[in-house]
């Protein structure tokens, strides 16, 4: 099946050059990279290379990289981490638009006494900067804000975040997972302490992540055992899959350009037609600076998950804040903290694009998408209701 | 993705009896966009005004509301009006080869349109429950402000289709699924629906044998008392009956809890209250 796949920011497809990389590491170059031989030494140098790309397509240095299990496993461990550091701290900045890994941690600790503020956004998304520098005091230990939104691909200024963050001297996590790999970051040059990353968001496969650590900044291990990663994450390394991250980390930096060139162009042409050809549709987070790759939108009067079925009906693969598509029954949190008008709020759908997107793809969903909209608006009655009025 | 049945699918991708009907005997709306599904049914009746002839939908929803209510429309046309109303909810369910349990809630806004629909034209009372905001005809106390579902709903679907948990009712109904404010309100319902039940169920032996008290006590823990346990992490275990004395072993967040001695106590009233006001709960390691 030649699928259309448009749900980048769910998961990616593994990028065969990676996937050689890290193929012998099963089979054949099995070593730990512990071992006092030359077995796993040979590992270990693998190992160090990984992390030195990693590092270098943050603009880290190798010793700042901890290799973990995933991106939520990441952010619980800088969060943790900075309140176990400066236990006399008890207050917590998020927003209401993070990732679950990071939200519902936060939620979880308000039981254990904790003062968390949850910033909000405006209608397109934006955080009030304002409103941080009101709530930040001496009792914050950690702000950990999100660097780009998985829903809508909205980014933050992170930077300004930081220089708020650190006049009042908190630590500054930010959750990059949908960043990292489609824009440029440079640590070096950061107010981050913390920012969490996941391997396949980025072509690498699951099951893998890493946390950026700042020389200097304190940290409490999240899992404890072995030396590993300096005492800082215990358990065997993964080696294929850290491997796998590395190569993965070096080709994004060789693809950078190309995500914001081309591939930000497919997205333009395909958020630029549908709504020349879609009626009543609106972009979510349209007007703030957005990822290369991300377009959510959202339609009146029909609801996502039915979208979802009739793209999938045509191999399409997408997204959506849909209630229904979660089991939740409400769309999502993000959509809602946004105030995006509960007449459309049950129809957005995100496409996420990669590098992998081709123009032909697009131009697929471009003459498969309006007559599916316009299927299920005829049978919703607001729909044809709406279509009655519209002539 | 949602385990579809082959016959969900079917159904959203090529559903029956779309659209209106001009000259409709009936009408039933139910839901708005602000709930994220909606439904609006179409009847026409034969000349006697007995059976349905012909039946067409509207629907705003996910796949499984559109499969539902051509389901619907498919099953009613040929029935009288009291046939009609005689479908459950889980009638349609099966008709589609199921559903997954957090989908229920279409089948429920099936039946529950066909009923506004018939009771409108009938000149009845609209059926408390039509969770539509607009609605100002309620009757009944609200319980869940999000989807604006009242106590007589929940109870109906509650009792239909014997439902235990919180989540369940709000997998079938909605209520709960938003705020969570009324989950504490749905767990009372819940208990109290199932109390009647069991009730019912105690008051057909003159005198109970020890066999039926048996029955009986695993009848209350399994439906009413341990479904209450498990919104909170716990759970207990049976581990021996002997005349009035009931021995149970706590489990997960209920082990060693350190108000497990209170939960026991709660356990004999219950047990007490439904089954026999001799009854003596003792916890037991095991």
């Amino acid at each position: 099946m030649n699928e259309i796949y448009l749900d980048n920011n769910a998961t990616t497809k593994v990028d065969e050059a990676v996937f050689e990389e890290m193929r012998p590491y099963f089979c054949e170059l099995y070593g730990n990279p512990s071992s006092m031989h030359f077995f796993g030494g040979q590992v270990q140098k693998k190992v160090d290379e990984a992390r030195s790309r990693v590092a270098a397509l943050l603009g880290a240095a190798p010793e700042e990289i901890i290799f973990t299990a995933c991106g939520t496993e990441s952010d619980n461990a800088a969060i943790r981490s900075a309140i176990e550091a400066f236990p006399e701290k008890r207050h917590i900045i998020t927003t209401r638009v993070e990732h679950p890994a990071v939200l519902t941690l936060c939620r979880n600790l308000t039981k254990k006494g904790y003062r968390v503020t949850e910033l909000g956004v405006d209608g397109e998304g934006r955080l009030d900067l304002e409103e941080l520098k009101r709530v930040i005091d001496d009792d914050t230990a950690i702000v950990s804000v999100m660097y780009a939104n998985n829903e809508t691909g909205v980014v933050f200024p992170i930077e300004e975040i930081g220089a708020i963050v650190k006049e009042r001297g908190a630590l500054f996590h930010t959750d990059a997972v949908q960043a990292v790999g489609k824009i440029p970051l440079d640590m070096a040059a950061s107010t981050v302490d913390m920012l969490s990353l996941s391997g396949h968001k980025l072509h690498a496969p699951k099951g893998i992540g890493a946390l950026y650590l700042r020389r200097g900044v304190p940290f409490r291990p999240f899992l404890v055992g072995g030396h590993q990663e300096k005492n800082r994450r215990a358990g065997t390394e993964a080696t294929s899959s850290i491997i796998a991250l590395g190569k993965a980390c070096e080709l994004a930096a060789q693809y950078m350009e190309e995500e914001n060139t081309r591939v930000k162009a497919l997205r333009d042409r395909l958020e630029r037609e549908l709504m020349a050809l879609i009626p009543n549709a609106r972009i979510n987070g349209g007007s703030a600076p957005r990822l290369p790759n991300t377009l959510s939108i959202a339609f009146e009067f029909v609801e996502g998950e039915l979208i979802l079925l009739y793209l999938s009906e045509k191999v399409i693969c997408a997204s959506s804040g849909s209630a229904c598509t979660s089991g939740s029954l409400e769309p999502s949190h993000v959509l809602r903290a946004m105030g995006v008008p509960f007449t459309c709020a049950h129809g957005s759908i995100r496409f996420s694009l990669s590098r992998f997107t081709t123009d032909e793809e697009i131009d697929t969903v471009i003459r498969e998408l309006p007559p599916i909209i316009r299927r299920g608006r005829e049978m919703s009655p607001f729909g044809r209701e709406f279509l009655a009025s519209a002539g | 993705m949602w385990d579809y049945t082959d016959k969900v699918k079917e159904h959203f991708l090529n559903p029956r009896n779309v659209g209106d009907i001009q000259d409709a005997d009936a009408i039933g709306e139910v839901g708005s966009l602000a709930c994220g599904d909606a439904l609006k049914l179409f009847l026409k009746l034969d000349d006697k005004k007995e059976r349905i002839v012909d039946a067409k939908f509207q629907t705003f929803g996910c796949g499984s509301a559109i499969a539902s209510s051509s389901a619907l429309t498919e099953m009613i046309k040929g029935k009288t009006l009291d046939e009609a109303l005689g479908i459950t909810n889980q009638e349609i369910a099966d008709f589609l080869g199921g559903l997954p349990e957090e989908k229920m809630h279409c089948s429920v806004m099936g039946q529950e349109a066909l009923e506004v629909a018939i009771a409108k034209y009938r000149g009845h009372a609209v059926p408390s429950h039509s969770h539509d905001h607009l609605h100002d005809e309620q009757e009944g106390e609200i319980v869940c402000k999000c989807f604006g579902l009242t106590d007589g709903f929940l109870r109906k679907v509650i009792a239909q289709n014997r439902l235990h948990t919180a989540e369940q009712v709000t997998h079938f109904t909605k209520a709960g699924g938003a705020c969570g404010g009324c989950i504490p309100k749905i767990k009372e319902l819940i208990a109290e629906v199932l109390g009647e039940q069991v009730e019912e169920a105690r008051k057909k032996p003159e005198k109970l044998t020890n066999l039926r008290k048996m029955q009986l006590i695993q009848d209350v823990l399994e439906k009413e008392i341990r479904p209450q346990l498990w919104a909170d992490g716990g759970d207990l275990e049976l581990v021996d009956i002997d005349g009035p004395k009931v021995q149970i072993a706590f489990r997960k967040a209920c082990a060693g809890c350190v108000s497990s001695g209170y939960t026991a106590k709660f356990v004999e009233q219950k047990l007490r209250d439904l089954v026999s006001s001799d009854i003596t709960v003792e916890e037991v390691e095991g």
